[in-house]
């Protein structure tokens, strides 16, 4: 994965650069030695590397405005960042850019039940949304799994989605408003406390575009009341394909579960040896979870069961408690991180139509033979967001890169099979490259003018989401 | 015609287009030659197991809810159908539905017809045909100009296609009702109907009338979830109603010298608008959206858009210049470079927004 090259006259400007922020906004906003700016030299695409100019950690929407400005001015490209768990590089900066991180803008601004709303400031973490709100017997939805320490900025620039949103939708479904500034340092409110806004919908643009329009500071989410109860029911099948049917069929008999997870062998049996669930040593493991009344939930499970007993699952274990539950969600919770533990791993998050699962599983177990390398499925089956794990020694020469490529066809495949290259974690610098798969050359460049009508100047966030190619002459 | 026949139209146009689909439900000023999408027609594809439906833009918005309702699923944001109450004779279609972000009462549960478009074709002004989105629920890939789109009002694109994520149809619907809540006391209801976990699914008050709140889901349980939210909400009584009524804004015809004005604000600033909106001239007022959403009519010399006291927006369902409420300045300036960018000859419904 290339980056641009540094421009030799922004990293000569740099004295004067910090100095100019410095006086904007503080000394201690502004971060310039290496030894500290060393901390943003990444995200949790750790792969990619590079320390910026300089890191500012603003205190005000009027702090982020000012520093945009002399950024501006300067001609210098700054980099958004959130809580920096970025999957796909969204937060990786060049050496030749400033880093503007929303960490110390984490303030409630308004909570009120009765419009069924939250506002916050971007640098809060999306779980302490909810915990803001649970006293009032709310929630916010949308809940990626890295959902203890990411930021509400980034679940913006990304869209962030979650185990939920088969039920509840992604981030732009529970958005209603922001403060965003623009490159040149224009505050702009979009939308608000209402549930439509006048005009274009650029609060829909803004949502999802990786941090290139501008930097959302403030974000009005909408609340919703949490369910009485919620419990899930694990079902083991022998096949794949089997599963796969499980899921449609469940759907097709007007059922709507609130989250529906699959698991294979692979991820099974590293996630028994992590957390010792006690799943069963099936192919294909569903977690189906519904919301409700214990007696709705009771309803709605013995629907599922009967389902998926037509189809002569393994094992069916339906949660009866709250412990029973937490014992079904314990290993898909310890996924990733027994992954982890047994190799290193590259996430993939093409989404598929969920009718194509079965075929896009046997497609990734070919791809699996034919690069030599591992995967472990595990993934939202409810909205077709697969997450092959591709397992790879990173310390091993070229593995890195097999893994990548391996990635690349995986990814090509969920195109072709009428899905796109990512759900939830976004392009970044991860999917760049592959962006001619899904859209023609046409498409690309109206939405290069889309970034264009909000940053002429090419410096927010430039050398993500586009092949680098596409975006040269912008860039200059 | 073909979409690469409109393509070609357009591509070759060197004067304002005005772009008609189904003509129940285009509000600003129509400028322009008439560019009809109604060759444009079919269900393309539909996999009820994956709850996604794809048609072409003039495909009736009545021929995907029967093909869906063969299925028992829906279109989850319940589009209103205003055409016999603004008077017009076309047939509703899909198109105009997503052009107009057209959004019902289970808005307020299930999203608007933005949050449920999952994609579209479109031709931009210079006849380039363009896919947004795709047909699956999460796509994070490229900039999102499906919601750009949705909503536009046919002023960025000429939309050839949308794909939709639906829903199963409830097996249950259940109305609690309940009359003579004066404004402020029925939307205070609504929102404690709200704050349960129940999932209300609509949530509308008749200033001077009813008080409605609809639950949905499965017969065997529903009604224990009414029982147990009427226990909560003091003077709500099972009642029969027929939701499409509200679909279709009955009650808010306007008459001869009258205009209807379509209101958003927050509910808890509902009433107080309410109020302002009734000092200006409105006639009729309905509430949808637990108080978010007011339905008024009222005299056409009436300006209910500067009674407007609290942050919202006004827009008047009439086919004239004035209709949209205007954009604060920088988005204004945003919006307007947008529209070059899509459409650089000026083609497509020149003004509407304006």
């Amino acid at each position: 994965m290339q980056m641009p090259p540094p421009k030799p006259t922004l990293l000569a400007q740099k004295p004067a650069l910090v100095a100019r922020l410095r006086m904007a906004l503080g000394d201690d906003c502004v971060i310039d030695d290496p030894r500290e700016t060393h901390a943003y030299e990444c995200d949790a695409l750790a792969a990619y590397r590079c320390t910026p100019m300089a890191v500012v950690l603003p205190r005000s929407t009027e702090a982020v405005s000012a520093a945009l400005k002399i950024c501006h001015e300067f001609g210098v490209p700054v980099v958004p960042r959130g809580a920096g768990t970025s999957l796909a590089g969204g937060a990786l900066p060049s050496a030749d850019s400033v880093v503007l991180g929303v960490a110390r803008l984490t303030e409630i601004l308004e909570i009120s039940a009765e419009d069924r709303i939250i506002r916050v400031q971007t640098g809060r973490t999306n779980l302490s949304v909810t915990g803001a709100v649970e006293p009032l017997g709310f929630f916010y939805a949308p809940d990626p799994s890295s959902q203890l320490a990411c930021a509400i900025a980034g679940n913006i620039a990304m869209n962030s989605g979650g185990a939920h949103c088969l039920k509840y939708g992604v981030t732009t479904q529970n958005l209603l408003g922001v403060r965003v500034v623009l490159m040149d340092g224009t505050i702009m409110d979009l939308g608000g406390g209402h549930l439509d806004a006048p005009g274009l919908d650029l609060l829909g643009l803004i949502c999802g575009s990786e941090g290139q329009l501008g930097v959302v500071t403030e974000a009005t989410l909408r609340i919703l009341h949490k369910p009485a109860g919620a419990r899930p029911v694990l079902i083991g099948f022998d096949e794949p394909e089997v599963a796969g049917q499980c899921v449609s069929d469940i759907i097709r008999a007007g059922i709507l579960p609130v989250a529906i997870e699959y698991m294979d062998r692979t991820v099974i049996r590293a996630t028994e040896n992590f957390a010792g669930a006690g799943y069963p040593d099936v192919a294909a493991l569903l977690i189906v979870e519904v919301e409700g009344s214990d007696e709705e939930i009771d309803n709605q499970l013995a629907l599922i069961s009967n389902i998926a007993r037509a189809l002569n699952p393994v094992e069916i274990r339906q949660s009866k408690s709250a412990t029973e539950s937490a014992n079904i969600w314990k290993g898909r919770k310890a996924a990733f991180g027994a992954m982890g533990q047994i190799n290193d791993y590259m996430c993939l998050d093409g989404t598929i139509p969920i009718s194509e699962l079965p075929a896009m599983l046997a497609k990734i177990d070919a791809l699996s033979r034919q690069y030599g390398l591992a995967v472990g499925n595990v993934f939202h089956a409810g909205d077709g967001n697969m997450h092959p794990l591709i397992l790879f020694d990173a310390n091993k020469p070229g593995d890195l890169q097999l893994a990548e490529a391996m990635g690349a066809d995986i990814l090509r495949a969920c195109v072709e099979a009428g899905g796109c290259l990512t759900g939830e974690h976004g392009v970044g610098i991860e999917k760049r490259d592959l962006m001619q798969t899904q859209f023609t050359l046409g498409e690309l460049e109206l939405q290069l003018q889309i970034k264009d009508t909000f940053d002429p100047k090419w410096l927010l966030n430039p050398g993500k989401v586009f092949p680098l190619a596409l975006t040269e002459s912008r860039r200059a | 015609m073909s979409v690469s026949d409109l393509a070609k139209q357009i591509a070759s146009a060197t004067a304002p287009l005005q772009i008609m689909g189904g003509g129940t439900r285009a509000i600003g000023p129509a400028n322009g030659t008439a560019i009809s999408t109604a060759s444009l027609t079919g269900i393309t594809h539909y996999d009820p197991g994956a709850l996604t439906i794809i048609a072409a833009a003039a495909t009736p918005l009545a021929e995907i809810e029967a093909a869906l309702a063969e299925k028992n699923q829906i279109l989850p944001f319940e589009p209103i159908c205003p055409g016999a109450t603004l008077g017009r004779n076309g047939v509703s279609t899909i198109g105009g539905v997503v052009a107009a972000n057209a959004s019902g009462a289970r808005r307020i549960a299930a999203g608007a017809c933005r949050d449920l478009a999952l994609g579209l074709g479109f031709i931009d002004g210079l006849g380039q045909i363009h896919r947004a989105g795709g047909r699956v629920m999460k796509n994070v890939t490229g900039y999102d100009t499906t919601r750009l789109l949705a909503g536009s009002h046919g002023t960025l694109g000429l939309i050839t296609e949308v794909a939709f994520k639906v829903l199963p149809r409830p097996e249950l619907t259940l109305t609690l009702q309940t009359e003579g809540l004066d404004d402020a006391a029925a939307i205070a209801a609504l929102s404690a109907a709200f704050a349960t976990p129940y999932e209300v699914s609509a949530a509308q008050h008749i200033s001077g009338g009813a008080t409605r709140i609809r639950l949905e889901g499965f017969a065997a349980t529903l009604t224990k979830r009414a029982d147990a939210l009427a226990a909560i909400l003091r003077g709500f009584m099972p009642t029969e109603y027929d939701w499409e009524q509200a679909r279709l804004l009955t009650g808010l015809a306007p008459k001869i010298g009258e205009t209807l004005w379509r209101v958003s604000v927050r509910p808890s600033h509902g009433a107080a608008t309410g109020a302002a909106l009734k000092a200006a001239g409105a006639r009729t007022l309905h509430y949808d959206w637990g108080g978010g959403l007011l339905w008024a009519t009222a005299p056409d010399t009436a300006d209910l858009r500067a009674a407007l006291t609290c942050p919202g927006h006004a827009s008047a369902m009439v086919q004239a210049a004035g209709a949209f409420h205007p954009e604060p300045a920088p988005q204004a300036v945003l919006s307007q470079t947008l529209r070059d960018k899509f459409d650089p000859k000026h083609l497509f419904n020149q003004g509407k927004m304006d």
